[in-house]
């Protein structure tokens, strides 16, 4: 699907001053617009600048986030995986499912929702690479599979009656405060994401792929565990966030995160993973998670319905992937 | 017969009889000549659908906002009849055609021009449509009562024995056929997905020709618009909710290879057959609607494993390079 460049890669003379380059990077670009649209919204709405405001807010990000974190990595690696949304139906649907059959206490359903997750990821990275298929159509099957399997079970009912302490995953708070267990996994689950891109081996070995597959396998790396690795640890931060949606919704239906899976590429693009592999930052991606929650939480202070909302992350996707290109092209034609 | 029994197309044909039969045994009503024409005209839609996925499948790219781009004309169809119910049917159609490719060339112009990755561009175009779907309506219906009786009407009326819906699909079929077989743009959509750097060598226009592919899976969306709207006689932002995926299973169960270059259009439209066949299936059998999705899921996931068995024994790598390349 990809097609690949087959200009070669420069080596610069000379490194880039640091300080420079720091300024002038995608992250600090995002900053600015995150800036941006933090400014504009209180502006736009007296309701904005309130801490629960504030904190509702970051209920818009973190579910999908959580996904996020782990689909840059598989997107660095050249892979997509268009099934997450379908994955947090099928395990919501599952802890519901095991909820009302066997009354299961809240630790248990946590645990199904979180091993349905992943056993959802391990059956996209067994096709993916022990069958060598590519992974966009056959996220596309499972996309289809999965969220069918929720509506062979569910049908057109819904479950809900989940207990009160499942219910805090999803709408606790740390004490007394105003910040959200939702949030503080994320802030954890980001630096542990961090630290596993940008400061282990197994994080080299990502980008490698990502910019050689065939290269990076002759030089030892295990292309085809890595990427089910990969593809495992999406569908456990599918489960995850299944686990939080379903506490901070109460209920499941068949239809629950329909369109995740846009939202979720949308921040990973956004922030600055490249969509044919091989570059992209966390910082970038947790910078992005939290622009596309200002949006949308800014743009529900004023009213607007979630359908005008998606022009708004349809719309930012294609732009924020156009300008760089625009800007390049631009910038060759006066030299 | 060696050759016969390679064939795919034979294949699946042979699958799409089973299925028939196993009903059959069972229901014999089900395979009375009026209910198969009855399931092909239902499947009218998805098959010219499948035809214009093909042409941008086959080009290494992928289409994933023609059902909103169906949505979006056929909602801009149906309020234009709403409001002027004295504008001829055939040039509604024929706006709808343009308003489509349209939309397609919007996709196509962002793939050409700035070399954003299909996949990309499509799941912007996906939301972006849909989205406008309920800007121009306000999130309202446009219902029977205010569509006029020839919107309505047209594609009902029978010729030949079969409505008019089933003879779209035959004419889009047909030249679809012959723009694949017998033009120099149908071979340029093979050439490219085959291997674009030899494409450019022999100069054709890669950017242009991928272009030209999404113009065409745009025009057949929304003619498909029309006749989705007159078929089911109600406009709403929800129309063909999720369908995009329906249409690439078509494609991938005819056939046709995510990776460019191979596929062809009697295996498409027996992909979107198959699907239909299935799913008319399912209620005579007694099998809840719900089933469908992860039916539809499981085939493309026996149709991928399939198709990739296929591919690999076909033609020989003389050089290793040239695989990493392609």
């Amino acid at each position: 699907m990809t097609d690949m460049s087959s200009a070669g890669r420069q080596l610069p003379d000379r490194l880039d001053n640091p300080l420079k380059s720091a300024v002038l990077s995608w992250e600090s670009l995002l900053v600015l617009v995150a800036l941006a649209i933090f400014v504009g919204n209180s502006f736009a709405s007296p309701y904005f600048l309130n801490p629960w405001s504030l904190s509702d807010l970051t209920f818009n990000f973190t579910e999908k986030g959580l996904i996020a974190l782990a689909m840059a990595l598989v997107i660095i690696t050249g892979e997509i995986d268009l099934s997450v949304a379908s994955i947090i139906a099928l395990a919501s649907t599952l802890m519901g499912f095991a909820l009302h059959t066997f009354g299961v206490p809240t630790p248990v359903l946590v645990l199904v929702g979180v091993l349905t997750g992943l056993g959802c990821g391990a059956f996209n990275g067994f096709l993916v690479t022990v069958l060598k298929l590519p992974s966009i159509v056959v996220t596309i099957g499972t996309m289809s599979l999965f969220r069918g399997l929720a509506y062979i079970i569910l049908g057109d009912r819904s479950y809900g009656g989940y207990p009160r302490d499942f219910a805090w995953f999803g709408q606790g708070y740390i004490g007394d405060s105003v910040i959200s267990f939702e949030l503080v996994l994320f802030a954890v689950a980001a630096v542990l994401f961090y630290v596993l891109l940008h400061h282990t081996n197994f994080g080299r070995r990502v980008f490698a792929i990502g910019n050689n597959a065939t290269a990076a396998q002759f030089s030892g790396v295990r292309v085809d565990r890595i990427k089910f690795v990969l593809f495992c640890l999406t569908g456990l931060m599918s489960g995850l966030a299944a686990v939080l949606l379903t506490a901070r919704l109460g209920s499941t239906r068949p239809s629950i995160a329909q369109g995740f899976e846009l939202d979720v590429i949308t921040m990973v693009v956004l922030g600055g993973v490249s969509i044919l592999g091989g570059a992209g930052s966390i910082i970038g991606v947790v910078i992005a998670a939290l622009i596309i929650g200002l949006v949308t939480f800014g743009l529900g202070l004023l009213n607007v319905p979630g359908i005008v909302m998606s022009i708004f992350t349809g719309s930012l996707l294609i732009v924020v992937i156009a300008l760089p290109i625009l800007y390049k092209m631009w910038k060759e034609r006066r030299a | 017969m060696n050759r016969i029994l390679k064939n795919r197309e034979v294949w699946l044909a042979l699958a799409i009889l089973a299925v028939v039969i196993g009903v059959t045994l069972r229901f014999p009503r089900f395979s009375q000549p009026g209910n198969l024409l009855t399931i092909f005209n239902d499947t009218s839609i998805l098959m010219m659908l499948a035809l214009g996925q093909m042409a941008v499948i086959l080009t290494r790219s992928i289409d994933l906002s023609m059902a909103s781009n169906l949505a979006l004309t056929g909602m801009i169809v149906a309020m234009t009849n709403a409001a002027f119910p004295f504008i001829p049917i055939p040039l509604l159609i024929a706006g709808c055609v343009v308003a489509g490719a349209a939309l397609g060339a919007f996709n196509g112009i962002l793939v050409w021009k700035l070399d954003i990755p299909p996949i990309v561009v499509t799941l912007g175009t996906l939301t972006i449509f849909r989205g406008l779907v309920f800007v121009i309506s306000g999130g309202a219906w446009v219902n029977a009562a205010q569509m006029s009786t020839d919107f309505i009407q047209l594609q009902r009326g029978v010729f030949l024995g079969l409505p008019i819906l089933s003879w779209f699909a035959i004419v889009v079929a047909a030249l679809v056929y012959v723009l694949m077989t017998r033009t120099t743009l149908g071979r340029a959509f093979y050439a490219i997905g085959v291997n674009p750097t030899a494409s450019v060598y022999t100069g054709i226009n890669v950017g242009r020709t991928k272009f030209m592919a999404f113009v065409l899976s745009g025009a057949i969306s929304g003619l498909c618009g029309y006749l989705w709207i007159s078929r089911y006689v109600i406009a709403s932002v929800e129309v063909a909710g999720g369908y995009e995926l329906t249409i690439v299973a078509a494609c991938v169960i005819g056939g046709v290879s995510i990776a460019g270059g191979i596929g062809t259009v009697g295996g498409a439209l027996l992909g979107a057959i198959f699907l239909g066949v299935v799913n008319n299936a399912l209620p005579v059998i007694g099998v809840s609607p719900f089933w469908q999705m992860a039916i539809s899921g499981a085939a493309i996931l026996l149709a991928v494993v399939l198709n990739a068995r296929g591919e690999r024994s076909k033609g020989r790598i003389i050089l290793k390079k040239a695989e990493v390349v392609a």
